[in-house]
This record gives structure tokens, sequence and C-alpha cells, in this order.
């Protein structure tokens, strides 16, 4: 069974190769600071990406991920502007609000069996919607606690950074992969993405399970809120307009299929850094429109549609061969 | 064979690499995006006055987005960028990754917009005043309207937007101890061309028909171009019947002035570039520091500028 490794297999290809391209053509690619930066910037999208995974793994989708980054990172500096509680308090008020809101809407996919789509997709509006009513300008974050939580990081050998939240993207990355691989919940998410209805009879609880997911996916896309206030200061409700579709992007790019039930969190982070590694090249060429990088990324992911495809039907055809095999 | 050229190719390609290299001077442009007629021109202008100085310019849009803003500033500090122009999407939350620039000694130079962080993270602040430019609008208005009463109408901008805010001051400023000059109405347009139209309507028909107004004060030239064609519809002649100034200067409003149907535009100018590479140049040639604020030059425009000339050298700037 080793075309369940095949698409990770071809985004780790890609993106060493892409790196190589890119090495060749500006050597200061291959450098510490470009590394550090890869994991900072991309912190917000990698760790609502991990949530994606396990969403799209389960053979859902949740598309209110960007709005609620965007409420959080408002909900944040609104609180901490108006109120003398500690960052820390607020971070577990954010979290709260975040993961309960991503519950909350788990129930409603599973006990109203409405599609998870247009289910997200309220979620979507009414997170966006309630960023606005907190404020429509972008509020700075003034507090001292945040001045100390950047001034924490390692300064690698060559003057790149480990930022706090780069740090936080590769810890969240190995606890998805934990949870992904090595506990029940884990195992109840790829068997529920496989088939619903085996999975029932295999006894996994598809209502809590289901609830638990988007759970999880709210919580991730509340921490990411939070690395983004960190990471911009400041909180702004119209932050972060789109991010759930490149979450998705880099879940589809890192191997995972959007049908479910195959695919690794481990994928999502190559898948991350690849898209990562398009926008640095085309910022370090500097003559390319911005927008090569929306051109580059829908390239990769037909690539990565026809290759699930070509494989779903290789193995169809495998499982097809063996049956006769064993019939004749 | 193949290998020998392959060798050949290898080594122009690195002489090539590090004649530009040690010559050029590099600099990364990060701009907003590309939403107005004058940010596109914003663009264009940085980039030629990158390319007749010589200035290696890379060119990074943000597409609006603050996140884009800050991973180009990242990546122009990893590549060992010279120095570095921003015009911030948002004034807030930049700190960081100025101080890394500072950190990294890249000076930065701010364009057009200012940003909310101690004025130490960055090089200078290259922008238009606002007021001032309102006020230029106002100074010309008394100097050529005569000394009979003169009621004006306004086309504000987007209420409480800077610029709207701003203009609406300094205009005000201009005309204040002139007591012939009055503003009667003041009105919101959005900024638009349809809406500076509709109000200008609905100034007209309040105003018998237009009859007692005697001068029009927009903030944008985009506004004012509606106006002109509402005052028109009402049998009017924009220009003589019912002075015209605006703000702005693109191409459009050249147009109206060459045909006699406005009057007098404040140019918010297009090159914010070019005073910023003069200091830059400076700057790093003998480490002169320049003033932490350089305004740009708010040029008047009447009918008496050749307005066909300056629409021809504009409109090909992307407006």
């Amino acid at each position: 069974m080793k075309s369940r490794y095949l698409p990770l297999a071809a985004t780790i290809l890609i993106f060493v190769l892409a790196y190589a391209l890119c090495y060749a053509q500006f050597p200061s690619m291959l450098s510490t600071r470009v590394i550090g930066n890869l994991l900072t910037d991309n912190a917000f999208l990698g760790i609502v990406a991990v949530g994606m995974t396990f969403v799209i793994l389960s053979g859902g989708i949740d598309l209110s991920v960007g709005s609620v980054i965007a409420f959080t990172s408002v909900f944040i500096a609104v609180v901490l502007a108006n109120t003398g509680l500690h960052p820390l308090a607020v971070f577990a008020l954010a979290l709260l609000i975040a993961t309960a809101f991503g519950a909350a809407m788990g129930a409603v996919i599973h006990y109203l069996e409405m599609p998870p789509f247009i289910v997200t997709l309220a979620g979507m509006f009414l997170a966006r919607g309630m960023a606005f009513v907190l404020s429509i300008d972008s509020i700075p974050v003034t507090h001292p606690f945040y001045d100390t939580l950047q001034s924490f990081y390692w300064r690698m050998p060559g003057g790149g950074r480990l930022t706090l939240i780069g740090g936080l993207l590769l810890l969240v990355f190995a606890v998805g992969i934990l949870i992904a691989h090595r506990t029940r919940f884990g195992a109840n998410i790829y068997a529920l993405g496989g088939d619903a209805t085996t999975a029932r009879l295999m006894g996994v609880s598809v209502g809590r399970t289901t609830i638990g997911i988007y759970a999880l996916s709210g919580l991730l896309a509340g921490l990411s809120g939070i690395v983004f206030s960190l990471y911009t200061t400041a909180g702004y409700s119209l932050s972060a307009v789109g991010v759930e579709l490149d979450a998705i992007a880099a879940v589809v790019i890192g191997g995972t299929l959007l049908t479910g039930g195959s695919g690794f969190v481990a994928g999502t982070f190559v898948g991350i850094l690849i898209m990562g590694l398009i926008q640095t090249y085309i910022i370090f060429d500097g003559t390319l429109s911005s927008w090569w990088t929306k051109i580059v990324v829908g390239v990769l992911l037909f690539v990565f549609i026809f290759l699930q495809k070509g494989i779903l039907w290789l193995s169809a055809r495998k499982a097809a061969a063996l049956h006769h095999a064993h019939g004749s | 064979m193949l290998k020998s050229a392959l060798a050949g190719a290898t080594a122009l390609a690195s002489v090539i690499l590090t004649t530009s290299v040690a010559s050029a001077v590099t600099v990364g442009f990060s701009q907003i995006g590309s939403e107005s007629g004058w940010r596109a021109a914003e663009t264009t202008v940085t980039r030629q006055e990158a390319e007749t100085r010589g200035i290696d310019l890379k060119f990074a849009d943000a597409q609006q987005k603050q996140e884009n803003q800050i991973k180009a500033l990242r990546s122009f500090i990893a590549q060992g960028v010279d120095a570095i122009l921003l015009a911030p999407v948002v004034e807030t939350g930049w700190d960081s990754v100025l101080e890394e620039a500072k950190d990294a000694e890249i000076p930065v130079i701010l364009l057009d917009r200012t940003v909310a962080a101690s004025d130490d993270l960055y090089l200078t602040a290259v922008t238009s005043d606002l007021v001032h430019e309102g006020r230029v609008a106002g100074e010309w208005l008394v100097e050529n309207a005569g000394d009979e009463d003169c009621s004006i109408v306004e086309l504000q901008g987007t209420t409480g937007s800077s610029p709207a805010i701003a203009r609406k001051k300094g205009f005000e400023e201009a005309i204040a101890g002139h007591d012939n000059f009055k503003i009667i109405r003041s009105q919101t347009g959005d900024f638009t061309r349809t809406k500076g139209k509709e109000v200008m309507e609905s100034f007209l028909k309040a105003e018998n028909g237009g009859a007692d107004i005697c001068a029009l004060y927009a903030h944008n030239d985009d506004m004012a171009l509606g106006a002109i064609q509402a005052i028109k519809e009402a049998g009017l002649k924009p220009g003589e019947d019912i002075l015209v100034v605006s703000i702005d200067a693109v191409p459009d409003i050249f147009q109206a002035l060459a045909a006699g149907e406005a009057n007098a535009t404040v140019e918010l100018t297009p090159n914010m570039a070019g005073p910023a590479f003069d200091v830059l140049e400076a700057y790093l040639s003998d480490g002169t520091a320049p003033p932490k604020w350089i305004q740009t030059e708010s040029k008047l425009y009447t009918q008496a500028d050749d307005p066909m000339k300056v629409y021809e050298e504009k409109k090909n700037l992307g407006y």
C-alpha cells in the first residue's frame, strides 16, 4: 500500500526541486533569514491549515477560519484597549470563544445533517460581521506584554530569526501529527473520512468526532488569530480575507485527498512551505506581478488533483485485479 | 561540447550577475496595490524614476493586505537590499518588522502615508500635506473670484476619511477672513464621479437652478468631473457660471480645463519616489540624515498652464 505515500512524496519532491531552482538563481534564498521568514510569515496560515487538514481528512470543509482569525485579532485588540485584563487572560477567552464557535458549527453539521460547506459559510459571514461590529478601524495593540513576547526569538547563525510564532507553528504541527497518528480521535477522523457508514459500524461516535473536529479547527483558528495579532500588533476586521482558501490549497498541495480519508499533517507543512517559497521567489525577483503566486498555486492544485485522481484510478484497478485473482 | 557550452554560459551569467550587483543600488518597493488610478500612476512613476537613476527596483504588490506587505519587507531584508520604500496599507503593526530592517541597517522610506511607529524606525516619510492642498485650492478661489459675494458648494470626500477632513479644513482656512466667501452647502460625494454628479444635481435644484451658486469646490477631480456634467445638464456653463476647483490633477480634469469647463486643480503628485530617491542617494553616499518628513509639492494647475500638454504627459501613467 505504497500509493498512500505518493502524494506526500510528490509534494516533498516539488518543494526540494523548487528550492533548488530558487537557490540557483538567488543564492541568498538558502539562508537562515529566509527559512526564519518562511516560518514566521506563514505561522498564522500554517496553524489554521493544521485544523483544515483534520477537517478535510474527515471529508468536510471549514470556510469560517479566515473570519475567525480576523474576529479573534479584533477581539483581542478591543478588549486590551478597553479593559485592564492581562493579554494571557484575553488569549484564553479568545480561544474559548473560537473553540465554542467551531463546536457549535460541528453540532449543526451533525445534528441538522447540513453540508459543512453551507454551515461554515454561514460561520464565515457571522464571524466577519462580528469583527466589524467590534470595530471597523485597525486598532493597535500597545500592551508591554506584546513587546516581551516579540523580544523572544532565537537568532540563528546568519542573522535569521526563529520567532516565538515560528516556533509555535512547528509545535502545532508536531502536536497535529501526534493527534493524527497516535490517538483514537485521529484514527476516528481517518475512518470518518474514509466512509462514514463503515466508521459508524466500526463503533466510531460520529457525532462526537464531528463536533471535536470543528471545535479543533475553531481552536486552531483562534490560536492563529492570536498569532496574527502578535504578527501585526493590531486588530483589523478586514484582515485575513481568503485565508481559508489558502489553507485549503496548502492542504491539497500537501497531498491530502479532498474527498477525505487519506493524507498527512506533515504534508500540509510542506504545502505551506511551497506556497511561502513561491511568494518569496516573486519578491526576490522583484519584476513579476505578485498575482503570479495565485497562478502557480492554481497550477499546483490542478497537478495534485490529477495526481490524486490517477492514484485513485490505479488503486481501484489494483483492487479489481486482486479481486479477479482471488475469484479465479 | 555540451559541457563547455554550459561552462561558458555559467561564466557569462556569473560575470553579468557580479557586474550588476556591484554597480546598481537595489531598492525594494512594497506597494499597497493598484486600487486607484493614482496609485497605479505612483507605481509607474516610481519604476520610471528608478530606471532613469539606474536603481534596481524590486517591486512587490501587496494586493491590499498588510500580511503581504510584512512578508515583502522581510524578504527584502533577507535579500539584503540597500533600501526599502514602503507605502503602508494601514498605520498600525509595523514596529517589529521595521525593527528588523533597522537591525539589518536597511533604511526604510515611507511613501504617501505614515505609520504609527516611533520615527527612529524609518529614515523619512515622503507625503503630501492634505491640509495644504485644500488651502491652495481655497487661495486660488479667493484670488480669482473677485470681491462680490460668492456662495460656494462643496463636494466632500468619503465621510470621516483623512483626505476629506484635511482638505475641508485647509479650504476653510483659506477663505476665512474673506467675508464675501461662504460655503452654503457641503455634502459627501464619496470621491466618485457618479456620486459627485448626483449630489451636484441636488445642490442645483436646491439653489434656484444653480443661479445662486458662484463656485464649486470638490475634494477630488472625479467628483468635480461628475458635477461638471450635472451643471451642463442644468443648462449652465461650468467654468464660467459656476467656477470649478478641485484636487488631485488626474488626466481627465486637464481635458476639462482645456475645454474651459474646470478652472483649477491642485496636484497630488504621483512622484513620491523622486524626492525619496534624492534623499536616499544622499544618505547612502555620505550618511546625510534627511528630515523626518518631506512634503511633496502641491502644484496648482489652471487653464493657463497648457492643460492638453499635461494631459498628454499624464495619460500613460496608468491613472
